[in-house]
């Protein structure tokens, strides 16, 4: 057998998979959201209409498809940051040469990354409980009057918020602290002989190395953060108010619940469509700006 | 600023993240020992007054965490074992067989990352169902037996193997499914255990997908099992804790005796964004 042949017989079944179980799919999904396929439709599928763009304008209509939009905008924007803000430090702690039980320290940070979100999601919730969380006793001990964290609709999405960056801020931490370890020395020997402090020093040598690596991060992480669906499903089934339907949480509502499965792919869809023009967006400003 | 302040600032800054990080699982692994009703006072009770295995024995005797356990483990090891060689398989021939077309395909397969795979959700579902393998263990194994980021990293890490070696295998004219066996799989361990960890934890975590996929009680896995749970036991403080602890806990003891080989698959999964 040749190489050749050889090649296409052991990806074969990889890719059919991918084929028959992620691309159909995916194309099916399109198709699915230009029709009114309902819970009649999935009882005779003779009862299937095709609506056209039907689904899209009629989401455009809905304040709820609005609300999860805006909620998960928010999610996004402030998590986002957050949690990158968060990794880095984390990373430059355990970089710092002053620091003493590193590989402990950097196991603790990471624990979280590896656990289920339901079940630290049923943790936290606790944790945030109004009467006996853990939390508000920690404010009462300083004088902070207790917040109703997840009763409150201005309070449950910074609540969600704090989980996640709690959750997550170990994953990019690796990333960054392979980041600093890769900057050769040198810039740094060449900086403090100029007399940069070390907060210059941060600005002008580690921030710009770390260019590349903080983009792949801010690429994957607001992939993560825009599939905001366990945290509001376990912590506060969306409520109150609505003020935590996330846009998945609308796609699994609309299309598990109810059973509208053409407006749910629509959803997805939209979902994917914003995903992808915010991927697509950073990767040509990073190129333009390294073109330059 | 001197050198002893500087030192102090950074380790207690070490200790403070350390104490947010691991707090949380630290209080639920205490909560889980309490008695019923202990953990809804307040101040909330840092350590239980009379630890008891109370609710692990209500979870495993009346609410059917055993069951549940076991889908979990079924589905995950099931979803591992199938993912490992179909992405190994390919993974290999992306790295060191040149074949027409190939780098065509590996460009579009990296491209398809960015869709998210919730928009396959609800056409797979309705496939699934025509199959009759909605509430199966299958219907939940299905989406995980390839995955493009498993494909990618065992290619950036065969491509170290040398082609001199494959060569030389040829000319002694070994077939390409014994050089497969007997030089690849040993040269691929270290990455082999990496994507192993990778897949059985992003199996045994997923939420999603079994929740659509298997609605059946009696077929619902840990994820799915404590989400429900919660809903219906609001104020079981200590029951849902002691359900947290048995779920969290084996994919975290997976990862602390594993943590060489996870680290080492994060790094090389994101060199390329």
């Amino acid at each position: 057998m040749k190489p050749s042949t050889a090649g296409w017989l052991f990806a074969a079944p990889a890719l059919a998979v991918i084929a028959v179980f992620f691309a159909l799919p995916v194309l099916a999904a399109l198709a699915l959201s230009l029709t009114d396929f309902d819970i009649y439709a999935l009882a005779d599928i003779g009862n299937l209409r095709f609506v056209g763009l039907g689904n899209y304008l009629g989401l455009m209509r809905n304040p709820l498809f609005w609300q999860a939009l805006g909620n998960t905008f928010y999610f996004v924007l402030v998590g986002v940051p957050l949690s990158i803000a968060l990794s880095l430090a984390a990373a430059l702690l355990l970089h710092s040469r002053l620091g003493v039980f590193k590989p402990f320290f950097r196991t603790a940070y990471f624990a979280p990354v590896v656990t289920t979100v339901v079940a630290v999601a049923v943790v936290w919730r606790y944790l945030f409980h109004t009467r006996y969380g853990l939390v508000n006793w920690v404010l009462a001990g300083i004088g902070i009057d207790p917040v109703d964290w997840l009763g409150d609709p201005d309070w449950a999405m910074p609540t969600i918020i704090l989980f996640a960056v709690w959750k997550n801020f170990g994953y990019n931490m690796i990333i960054f602290l392979a980041g600093l370890q890769a900057i050769p020395e040198d810039l740094y020997e060449a900086a403090r002989i100029d007399g940069a402090s070390r907060w210059r020093q941060f600005l002008h040598v580690t921030l710009p190395m770390l260019g590349p690596v903080m983009l792949m991060v801010a690429i994957l992480t607001l992939s993560g953060y825009f599939q905001l669906f366990a945290e509001p499903y376990v912590m506060t089934q969306g409520g109150p108010l609505q003020s935590t339907v996330s846009v998945l949480y609308l796609m699994y509502e609309e299309g598990f619940k109810w059973w509208n499965l053409g407006n749910a792919s629509a959803v997805a869809f939209i979902l994917f469509v914003i995903m992808a023009t915010i991927t697509y967006g950073l990767l040509w400003v990073a190129r333009r700006k390294g073109a330059e | 600023m001197d050198a002893r302040m500087a030192r102090a600032i950074v380790n207690g800054l070490l200790v403070a993240l350390a104490v947010i990080s691991v707090a949380p699982l630290l209080w639920m692994l205490s909560v889980s020992f309490m008695q019923p009703g202990e953990a809804s006072g307040f101040p909330p009770p840092l350590l239980p007054s009379d630890a008891t295995w109370h609710n692990y024995h209500q979870l495993f005797a009346q609410a059917g965490m055993g069951r549940y356990l076991l889908n979990s483990l079924v589905i995950a090891t099931a979803t591992t074992a199938i993912a490992l060689l179909l992405n190994t398989a390919a993974g290999y021939a992306f790295a060191k067989l040149r074949f027409a077309g190939r780098e065509a395909v590996f460009r579009t397969l990296l491209a398809a990352l960015v869709i998210p795979a919730q928009v396959t959700m609800m056409p797979l579902f309705l496939m699934l169902k025509e199959l009759g393998l909605v509430n199966t263990y299958a219907g939940a194994v299905v989406p995980g037996m390839a995955a493009v980021f498993g494909i990618f990293l065992v290619r950036q890490y065969a491509r170290s193997i040398p082609d001199e070696l494959l060569e030389a295998a040829r000319i002694d004219g070994a077939g390409e499914a014994r050089i497969f066996f007997q030089i690849v799989l040993p040269a691929l361990r270290p990455i082999l255990v990496t994507l192993a960890i990778f897949t059985f934890m992003a199996s045994w975590n997923d939420f999603m997908w079994p929740l659509i996929v298997l609605s059946d009680q009696g077929l619902h896995t840990l994820p799915v099992a404590l989400a429900t749970l919660s809903r219906e036991h609001v104020q079981d403080n200590e029951l849902m804790m002691a359900g947290s602890v048995v779920t969290v806990l084996p994919v975290l003891l997976l990862f602390l005796v594993l943590q060489r080989y996870y680290m080492q698959g994060l790094l090389l999964g994101s060199v390329k964004g």
